[in-house]
């Protein structure tokens, strides 16, 4: 072990992460808005809409990752109305057509773990919100979709942390994160051990963060709960 | 932990070389290429490898009298792999630089070919006028004048090459810092980023551009200023090899010797790169 070399390369695999955070944050955020709106359509009463969302999620959940973020890269530019038109501002660069793909793939899970959070909001809540008079909007807004958030927070914690793995593919359409930092330093030193082990422990120290702060939302969404059953 | 994957790779190689001197007209050798370098080497749709360094192997091998096994392996690679004993030896145009030998050895050159900068036609580049041969270890007045001329018609732009390779090193070292490099992992993905205007020049060999062209007509690919070598671009494309295998190092520079001699070498380049590019 180089442990000098390891020492060396933090600094440089750290700025990575920036980028790394920035596109996890990034996608995430597009993806999970996306995604209340498939739920929606999923669980809505028209078939072809519901059909339509239960398609996408068929596809981008069944394809990998890593085929997507080759196809809107490296596929879309393929064709030349793309590139002419106002789509190519965005794709033409690697940054967007990272966050894209990673944001279309997490909606597709988040889509189905909101559906089945959505479906399990207690049928008293909405009755009463019913009888308290609240329209279809703010019924949504301020009991179901909060209720199904605290109900699907673990595993979209776990959603989280796949994405952040996820991510590492974007050094394949060059995207300079904590992966592919690593390999250019490999390129130049020859030494993948080293590197890798510490832009692992990198990926570990996000991850840890994105536990905590996981953890701390379970903790303040669930506090009504507990305060009840302590009531009782 | 290190240790003791090198032990068990040591003792690997010593129960091999026994092996060897017991039956010493079977010598058993393991090639790592990258087969995605056309026309070095390709794979074509059946998962057949073909090229240049493919027919070598097999003129190599034939006058080594040993038999031998190519494997594929990612370019980026390709070092760490030949340490840790995946394979025995590198053929996958790598080119000779000190900056390697202080990893591997190398045997002596078999095919220099230069590298040339790439850009789509209509490029402000194209039409630059520089000498047509430019050594970086031997910069002439006139070559000075077209290096400038290059690094000045280059500020700001982004720039293309395969990871791990000299054209990367001379990106990042000649063309300094006014220039962002992007890297890719095959020579493929770089194309396709060449051609669909992502990137606003490209290096790599002179050759694989040429097969480029010359498959795809309406590539809209254009080849730009000189012919680059020398500098990061090392002394030509030679066989990787570990530091401890000087017998093997002996036995492929004495193969490589008889196929220069007697001319196979220069064949084996004319039929892939349509010049003699032998060393």
């Amino acid at each position: 072990m180089k442990f000098t070399l390891m020492w060396e390369s933090l600094p440089t695999l750290l700025s990575g992460a920036v980028l790394t955070v920035q596109l996890v944050a990034l996608a995430l955020v597009i993806g999970f808005g996306l995604a209340v709106v498939i739920a929606l359509a999923r669980l809505g009463s028209n078939p072809l809409i519901s059909g339509a969302a239960r398609f996408y999620i068929f596809v981008f959940r069944g394809t990998p990752l890593l085929l997507q973020i080759f196809l809107i890269y490296y596929g879309l530019a393929q064709f030349e109305w793309v590139r002419e038109s106002i789509f190519w501002l965005v794709l033409k660069e690697a940054y967007w057509a990272a966050i894209i793909a990673l944001a279309l793939n997490t909606a597709a899970y988040t889509a189905e773990l909101m559906r089945g959070g959505i479906s399990g909001v207690p049928k008293g809540q909405v009755e009463a919100a019913l009888a308290c008079g609240m329209g279809r909007i703010t019924r949504y807004r301020r009991i179901i979709l909060p209720t199904a958030f605290r109900q699907i927070l673990p595993a979209y914690g776990n959603e989280i942390i796949l994405m952040v793995k996820a991510s590492s593919l974007a050094s394949t359409i060059t995207l300079m994160e904590i992966t592919g930092i690593a390999e250019r330093i490999i390129a130049r030193t020859f030494s993948p051990l080293e590197v890798f082990a510490v832009a692992g422990a990198i990926y570990l120290a996000i991850n840890f963060a994105v536990t905590l702060g996981v953890e701390g939302l379970e903790r303040r969404y669930n506090k009504g709960l507990r305060l009840a059953s302590a009531a009782r | 932990m290190k240790r003791l994957i090198l032990g068990a790779v040591a003792l690997v190689a010593f129960s091999a070389a026994g092996l060897a001197q017991a039956q010493a007209q079977d010598l058993e050798i393991t090639i790592g290429t990258e087969g995605a370098f056309p026309p070095w080497n390709g794979t074509n749709p059946n998962g057949e490898l073909f090229g240049a360094e493919i027919d070598l192997i097999a003129a190599l091998c034939a006058e080594m009298n040993a038999t031998c096994e190519t494997v594929t392996n990612d370019f980026d690679s390709m070092i760490p792999a030949l340490q840790a004993g995946r394979f025995d030896a590198i053929m996958a145009a790598m080119s000779i630089t000190d900056e390697r030998r202080q990893s591997i050895s190398f045997s002596n050159g078999y095919f220099g070919d230069p590298a040339r900068i790439a850009v789509l036609d209509g490029s402000p580049l194209v039409g630059i006028e520089t000498v047509e041969k430019l050594n970086l270890d031997n910069l002439d007045g006139a070559s000075q004048a077209s290096l400038d001329a290059l690094k000045a018609a280059t500020v700001g732009m982004t720039i293309g090459a395969q990871g791990s390779t000299t054209h990367s090193n001379f990106i990042e070292q000649i063309l300094g810092g006014d220039v962002t490099l992007k890297t890719y992992g095959t020579q493929d993905d770089l194309n396709l980023d060449l051609q669909a205007g992502r990137i606003d020049a490209a290096v790599a060999e002179n050759s694989v551009w040429s097969d480029l062209i010359d498959s795809d007509p309406s590539s809209g690919i254009a080849l730009i200023g000189p012919t680059l070598d020398g500098g990061p671009f090392g002394e030509g494309i030679g066989v990787g090899l570990r530091q401890a295998d000087t017998d093997l190092l002996a036995a492929f520079n004495a193969a490589l010797a008889v196929l220069k001699a007697n001319g196979t070498l220069s064949r084996i380049s004319i039929e892939w790169f349509g010049v003699d590019a032998s060393l």
